[in-house]
């Protein structure tokens, strides 16, 4: 997904570029009949608006159906969930236990016992496969299926103070 | 009321004029100043997460807290001169508030840097709570209030200000609807082509700022209570959601105060005339809701926000990027097109702000999306996005504008040598810091960290090569504005 999102950000970039070099491009000639050229813009601008219009109507209900993040009111509990309990403080994680096994949605019940840090789950390559937020005064519960065994590191996502950066711990995943 | 009057300019004394233009100069200066330190800040951060240059934790995260809300003072203030300057065209604003605002504003600014630099503060420009209060001993409670009550006086000075923005704009237009342009966009009025974009604009702005610096308030006075009565223990997720609505909101109204030189300078620049219409006024109208109801997308990875309020950020995060995209980058592509439009360093720059803007909004729309959020929040993504739309959208709308009071703008020279230099090593400085910003968020990097791993280093090093180019760039601008506008007159 992280790379989709990226690529889309760079071609869209591209284009945008494209636009307005084509228009710079075309800017020095000067074509005194304004009017003419507005009329021309504004009908595909119509378009344009329109086209935009059911592109985000589109991506929003899709991409909200199902909600992405899990829902908070549910039981993670019984045989499906393997569960961690996560204490954040500054600055240093308490987990619960700190091994899980690959395969076997994991539930994630997420704390803090003093500021807000963010819990970030890297995998091998450093790549975030999943966060959540941890806030004093609530428990947040964060769902991940790790389809891979090995050594995780946990980072601190949201400034906590002077050793926020080392604020680091592992999670292994057998 | 005839179409003459409602059109026609305000009238000031020659005395009020002149010192009109020597406080749009003060803004610009002063502002300029801010930004070139906290470049140079930006610049000193990306060498130190790139081992270039060792800094300790503690100096590492004050210079991170001063970079963030210096660049956001700057471009507060700096932006509100080029708004006042245009708005005081159309309705009568008075040049003592104007210049009271710019006193507080410089008050607020000694406090602040007291608390970093004197009082040890780092706890980052958005002061979340309860991290203000919870240092562990790197900063004093002393020092966290001195920096809120900075702060705080900024938002006063500001809320004033409007204030006098709002009475001048209901004297002359009776209501901020009329001013927004709804009586005409209702069709209660026939549309009027020539209703000023800078009263549409500056009512939006007054209307969104005076909320977020209400909620702002509210948020910094609960904040210096708890600071002293730790007993008063306000809800951190609702603190959170304040802090946020503020932060966003004055943040992004900068823009939109701003981009009033682009609606005023291209059509002088290429001859044509940017006419307010429906559509205009249909989009000034949904940015007042967007700017304020889009600030839900910082809290996506606060499950226990309620899903709804995640999907209305959402939803409005795509909405925000449509005026841009429809009505005001597309209208500055029409309006060059085919113009004949001479390439002065200012008209190079206000069409690079639409470029830099609506570029901006595509990482930005995306990492608003609450299932793209989860891979990318808190990561250089973000700063990223924001750096794309402030270095390559708001800060050439600023400098572009700086150029023109110059008297550059309407001048036959071409530009000097020393212009290019400067525009374009700003412009490649600028694109570089944020597409690698971007590249590294797309890294999962984190964002707000002094140290980075070894595998992310040579991102920051390449980073810090284009925080060079930008310091350079903006240099060669100060340089100029300093020789070239104290002495200008105002342009015709
Ligand atoms: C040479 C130009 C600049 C460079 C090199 C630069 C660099 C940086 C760096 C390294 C950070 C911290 C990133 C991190 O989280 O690790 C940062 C944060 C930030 N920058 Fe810049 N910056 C520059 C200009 C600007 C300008 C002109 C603005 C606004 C108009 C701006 C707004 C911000 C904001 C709001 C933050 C967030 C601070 C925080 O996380 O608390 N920057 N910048
Ligand atoms: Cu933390
Ligand atoms: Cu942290």
């Amino acid at each position: 997904m992280i790379s989709t999102v990226y690529a889309i950000t760079l071609v869209g970039i591209g284009l945008v570029i494209a636009v307005f070099y084509f228009v710079i491009a075309n800017s020095k000639e000067a074509d005194p009949d304004y009017p003419s050229i507005t009329k021309k813009w504004y009908g595909v601008r119509s378009k344009w608006f329109l086209f935009l219009l059911v592109l985000g109507i589109t991506v929003s209900v899709l991409s909200t159906n199902p909600f992405p993040t899990p829902d908070q009111k549910k039981e993670y509990s019984g045989g499906d969930y393997q569960n961690v309990t996560v204490d954040s403080h500054q600055w240093y994680w308490i987990m619960t236990p700190s091994t899980v096994k690959a395969g076997q949605p994991v539930e994630f019940q997420v704390s803090s016992a003093d500021v807000n840090h963010g819990f970030g789950i890297y995998d091998e390559k450093l790549t975030l496969v999943a966060q959540t937020q941890a806030m004093p005064g609530y428990t947040n519960k964060l769902i991940h299926t790790f389809d891979k065994p090995g050594k995780y590191k946990i980072l601190c996502l949201e400034y906590c103070g002077l050793a926020h950066h080392a604020m680091i711990s592992e999670l292994t995943v057998e | 009321m005839s179409a003459t009057e409602v059109n026609g300019k305000i009238e000031y004394s020659d005395p009020e004029n002149r010192n009109a233009l020597i406080a749009v100069k003060s803004h610009l200066i002063a502002g300029f100043l801010v930004f070139l330190l906290m470049m140079i800040a930006g610049f000193t951060m990306r060498a130190a997460q790139g081992t270039w240059l060792e800094i300790g934790a503690d100096l590492f995260y004050q210079i991170m807290t001063v970079h963030g809300v210096g660049v956001v003072g700057a471009a507060m203030i700096t932006s509100t001169g080029v708004q006042w300057y245009f708005l005081r065209q159309y309705v009568r604003l008075s040049n003592g508030i104007f210049w009271t605002n710019f006193f507080i504003f410089l008050t607020g600014v000694v406090l602040i840097l007291g608390s970093i630099f004197v009082g040890k503060y780092g706890g980052a420009w958005t002061f979340l709570f309860p991290l203000p209060a919870i240092s562990m001993g790197a900063w004093s409670n002393g020092a966290a209030a001195l920096f809120q009550a900075g702060l705080l006086i900024i938002g006063v000075g500001f809320l004033i200000l409007y204030l006098d923005f709002g009475r001048a704009i209901l004297a002359r237009y009776g209501s901020l609807a009329r001013a927004l342009g709804l009586t005409q966009l209702f069709g209660k009025e026939p549309v009027d082509y020539k209703h000023p974009a800078a009263v549409v604009a500056s009512t939006m702005v007054l209307i969104v700022n005076f909320m977020g610096i209400a909620a702002g308030a509210v948020v910094l006075v609960m904040g210096l209570i708890n600071l002293f009565y730790p007993e008063f223990k306000p809800d951190a997720l609702l603190m959170k959601n304040l802090i946020y609505f503020f932060g966003h909101v004055v943040i992004n109204a900068t823009i939109y105060a701003s981009v009033i030189a682009v609606y005023e300078l291209l059509p002088r620049y290429t001859g044509r005339p940017w006419k307010t219409n429906k559509p205009f006024y249909a989009a000034w109208f949904a940015i007042v809701f967007m700017v304020m109801g889009v600030y839900p997308h910082h809290l996506m990875m606060d499950f226990a926000m309620p899903n709804w309020a995640l999907v209305v950020g959402q939803v409005l995060s795509f909405g925000s990027g449509i005026p841009v995209m429809v009505v005001t980058g597309y209208g500055a592509l029409m309006i060059v097109y085919r113009s004949g439009i001479k390439w002065t360093t200012s008209a190079k720059l206000l069409f690079l702000s639409m470029f830099g803007w609506w570029a901006g909004v595509i990482p930005a729309i995306l990492d608003a999306m609450v299932t793209v959020n989860r891979a990318f929040h808190n990561t250089l993504w973000v700063p990223g996005h924001f750096h794309f739309y402030l270095l390559l959208g708001l800060l050439p709308m600023l400098i572009g504008f700086a150029y023109f009071l110059a008297g550059e703008g309407d001048s036959k020279e071409q530009p000097k040598a020393t212009d290019k230099l400067g525009f374009y090593a700003y412009l490649i400085g600028a694109f570089m810091t944020s597409m690698v910003f971007l590249a590294s968020g797309a890294s999962s990097i984190p964002r707000r960290w002094a140290a980075h791993m070894p595998e992310w280093v040579s991102f920051a090093q390449v980073g810090t090569v284009a925080a060079a180019l930008v310091v350079l760039g903006m240099l060669l601008f100060i340089i100029r504005a300093l020789v070239s506008l104290p002495g200008a007159s105002n342009p015709r």
